[in-house]
């Protein structure tokens, strides 16, 4: 009783203590904010990074691709049986795109990653669909060009695209081309005739395939494309090429404009042309291009695919690369993606694929989501983990601050220990007032750092406004991150493991003195003034 | 009043100054409360040994008031604190009602200090951070734990309320240490000294630090104690007027006991 009473009256009286502890308070409300959002950053990251990549993907080691899809897809569902919820095959190949940037005028070039899907199946093994921008397409992707609406429910501020933009912008165009001709006064009979036969210029006249000189015969065509595209002239007010969906950084930048307000520039826009530049299978490959129209656009918020995704029709690539074995019109993929059903083993899963198709004579990369971020993950835990580490050696800091702050306590008390011991309080008695002071100080300074950090986790958002009101200095900011809002997931356990820690570090520290205290001598601490 | 004391009330007895031999009367039949023989005690100081205690012979019967005095250095603090077990001689042997306590281990001298031997000092020695009343309370809550206390509070805040009563002090129950004068403070000591019932008390110069007046009212308190309750009582002094008071007074001269006086 007398412990309990003693502890109490200590800590209401001795501020000083009490100041000593605060560090505890910081160190514990900073631990619990940095894991919050770590985890929530961590988290969101898993998150998007599970929804682009599917669980298992299998990927052939040649850009050329694995033979017969069908084969393999078959072998897999033998192999895996219930496991797979979905499965699709797909083709990843580097590419260049090339387009008009519509605010200058001049063309642009980049290197893009290019992936031909199957758009019935892709939904369905990752959340592709989710990151389109047309509501439509959100539900399923027909590479079609829509009439308008484009970043509804996502991008309100997004600019008239689709028909709307494409008929305007043919219109202008061909204002322009007749104003120039105009202007010029040349009759096109004044163009005198090229020396070599017309192949594909690339240009809005239509497809290098259709154009006058392949019907001369004079280079033999291949014969169902002029079934395929009967239309000898093109008109893009009203027709549109094969679709392609463009990872949004592709073709926008964000920034901020004069007033400083977050705004994202469209270089290009769905109904919009583009020019794909791939390599074909041949040996060396060579360059083949062809031309697409942006039908929409992904934004999946992790800029290193918002940056290099495009996605087009999967039979559209086997066809302009030559994907296409001739004798038995078998197609070639170049990745096999796996989506599996909730609660399945990835890694079972992977070793079974791994041991049907072995790597000697195959040469095929199977990995799951984790392998292929792997760096990614482990740098985030890593980081989590160090800074798990230098903030709890600032509890232990402040824990070295209640060791020096306790024993000037005990000295200070030195003779109210003489006096419990004169009065008959065992030396263990004594020791415990000590201990339980620890006890009460760690509790009181990690409980208020508890609230304090899940006060500030729950409203970090509007503190990170604060912040930037002050100092003008963006804390958070969406261009870079991608994300509008500062995540957090509060783990209890933990804020738990925090608590308790904080508060064993203020207990150890108070051991010392303690023993101190129960070692004095009770004769001597009495003679002590 | 007497519910709270377990102590025997008798009747005062006629007092006079002639000196005599042996003890008063009425204690010649007592038995012996605390015994010392051939205490011998020494403290280091550095590399020296300084002797304080050379074989001394004490004997204290119940019901006595006995004085020891001696100039500072004679070492009657000391011969205190081994009376009360807060310390050990390092040769001779102490016995508390034929029980040798000297050689006890910790836990058992603890008990010892705790409900046997109550104390009170020069400088009080009250914890500052409680009242009054807690102080007094403050052997009972080490005594008991905390269960025990809480189950039996209402007793124990009525006897400590008595306690203060007895020594005048039923005004400040609620009052800190630093509130209250020398002569106030060492009443809650005295207080507090009776809360256990103890068998004995030890007294180490309650009236070093008092003025005259504060000091006449604390004698008198103490020999209301042996007088009129009956207590036990060991008082180091080096005023001799106050000994002069005492049943029998010990004189201790460079450790040694010079002379025993008695007084009826």
């Amino acid at each position: 009783m007398y412990k309990l009473l003693l502890s109490w009256r200590y800590l209401k009286s001795r501020y000083i203590a009490l100041a000593s502890i605060v560090s505890v308070t910081l160190g514990v409300a900073t631990l619990i904010v940095v894991n919050s959002v770590m985890a929530g950053f961590s988290d969101e990251m898993h998150k998007r990074l599970h929804g682009i990549l599917s669980d298992i993907v299998i990927r052939s080691h040649d850009l050329n691709g694995l033979p017969d899809a069908e084969w393999h897809m078959d072998e897999i569902r033998q192999i895996t049986g219930d496991d797979i919820e979905a499965m699709t095959a797909a083709i990843q190949i580097p590419a260049m795109i090339n387009f008009r940037n519509n605010i200058q005028g001049q063309w642009i070039t980049q290197p893009i990653t290019l992936i031909g899907i199957d758009q019935e199946t892709y939904g369905g093994v990752s959340d592709f669909s989710e990151y389109l921008l047309h509501p439509e397409n959100r539900q399923q992707l027909d590479f079609l060009l829509k009439e308008n609406d484009y970043g509804l429910g996502k991008r309100e501020r997004f600019p008239v695209s689709g028909w709307a933009r494409r008929r305007v912008s043919a219109e202008w165009e061909q204002g322009a081309v007749e104003a120039q001709t105009d202007g010029l006064e040349i009759d096109a009979s004044d163009i005198p005739p090229s020396p070599f036969p017309l192949v594909d210029d690339g240009g809005v006249e239509g497809r290098g395939d259709t154009v006058d000189g392949l019907v001369d015969g004079e280079i033999p065509g291949v014969p169902f494309q002029a079934v395929d595209e009967p239309q000898l002239t093109f008109d893009p007010a009203v027709e549109q090429h094969t679709g392609i969906v463009l990872g949004i950084s592709i073709c926008s930048i964000r920034g901020r404009d004069v007033n400083g307000e977050l705004a994202d520039y469209y270089f290009a826009l769905p109904g919009d042309d583009v020019k794909i530049t791939v390599p074909n299978t041949g040996q060396p490959p060579k360059a083949v291009s062809d031309s697409f129209t942006i039908v929409d656009f992904y934004e999946s918020e992790m800029s290193e695919y918002d940056s290099s995704f495009a996605f087009v029709p999967l039979s559209k690539i086997q066809n302009l690369r030559g994907m296409v074995d001739v004798q038995s019109g078998t197609k070639s993929v170049s990745t096999i993606q796996l989506k599996l059903k909730d609660g399945v083993d990835l890694n079972v899963v992977k070793e079974k694929l791994q041991a049907r198709f072995p790597i000697q004579q195959f040469g095929y990369q199977i990995q799951t989501w984790r392998d292929m971020q792997g760096p990614l993950l482990a740098a985030v835990q890593l980081e989590t983990t160090i800074l798990n580490i230098l903030l709890f050696l600032i509890i232990a800091v402040a824990g070295f601050g209640i060791l020096a702050t306790f024993f000037m306590i005990v000295v200070e008390k030195t003779r109210d220990v003489g006096i419990l011991k004169s009065l008959g309080a065992p030396s263990g008695g004594v020791m415990s007032i000590f201990l339980g002071y620890g006890l009460s100080l760690g509790t009181v300074g990690s409980g208020v750092g508890l609230v304090l950090g899940l006060l500030f986790v729950d409203h970090i958002n509007t503190i990170a406004g604060w912040i930037e009101k002050i100092t003008g200095q963006e804390v958070f900011d969406p261009t870079v991150y991608y994300f509008n809002e500062i995540p957090v997931i509060v783990n209890p356990l933990t804020c738990v493991w925090v608590v308790l820690g904080a508060v064993g570090i203020a207990v150890i520290a108070s051991i010392l003195p303690a023993r101190k205290a129960a070692k004095l001598h009770p004769v001597e601490a009495l003679r002590y003034e | 009043m007497s519910s709270a004391f377990e102590l025997p009330r008798l009747e005062p007895q006629p007092t006079s100054t002639a000196s005599q031999e042996t003890l008063h009367p009425r204690l010649l039949q007592a038995p012996v409360v605390l015994k010392a023989s051939g205490v011998i005690k020494s403290y280091r100081k550095g590399k020296v040994e300084v002797p304080v205690l050379n074989g001394v012979d004490i004997e204290v019967v119940e019901g006595e008031f006995q004085a020891i005095v001696g100039a500072s250095g004679s070492g009657k603090s000391t011969l205190l604190h081994l009376l009360a077990t807060l310390d050990r001689p390092d040769r001779g042997e102490i016995y508390f009602e034929e029980n040798r306590i000297d050689n006890l281990p910790a836990a058992s001298r603890d008990i010892l200090r705790n409900r046997y031997i109550g104390m009170i000092f020069q400088f009080y020695h009250l914890l500052p951070e409680l009242t009054a009343l807690e102080n007094v309370l403050m052997p009972v809550m080490i005594n008991h734990g905390m269960v025990s206390y809480m189950l039996q509070r209402r007793k124990f805040r009525k006897r400590a309320k008595e306690l203060l009563d007895l020594v005048g002090l039923s005004h400040r129950l609620k009052h800190r240490p630093r509130e209250m004068s020398g002569g106030e403070m060492q009443r809650v000591a005295i207080a507090r000294s009776l809360m256990a019932n103890p068998r004995l008390l030890l007294a180490d110069e309650p009236t070093g630090n008092l003025d005259r007046s504060a000091g006449d009212e604390i004698m008198e308190i103490i020999h209301d104690l042996n007088s009129t309750y009956d207590v036990t009582i060991v008082m180091v002094t080096h005023d001799m007027s106050i000994a002069a008071q005492a049943d029998r007074t010990v004189r201790l001269v460079e450790g040694r006991v010079e002379s025993v006086s008695f007084q009826s």
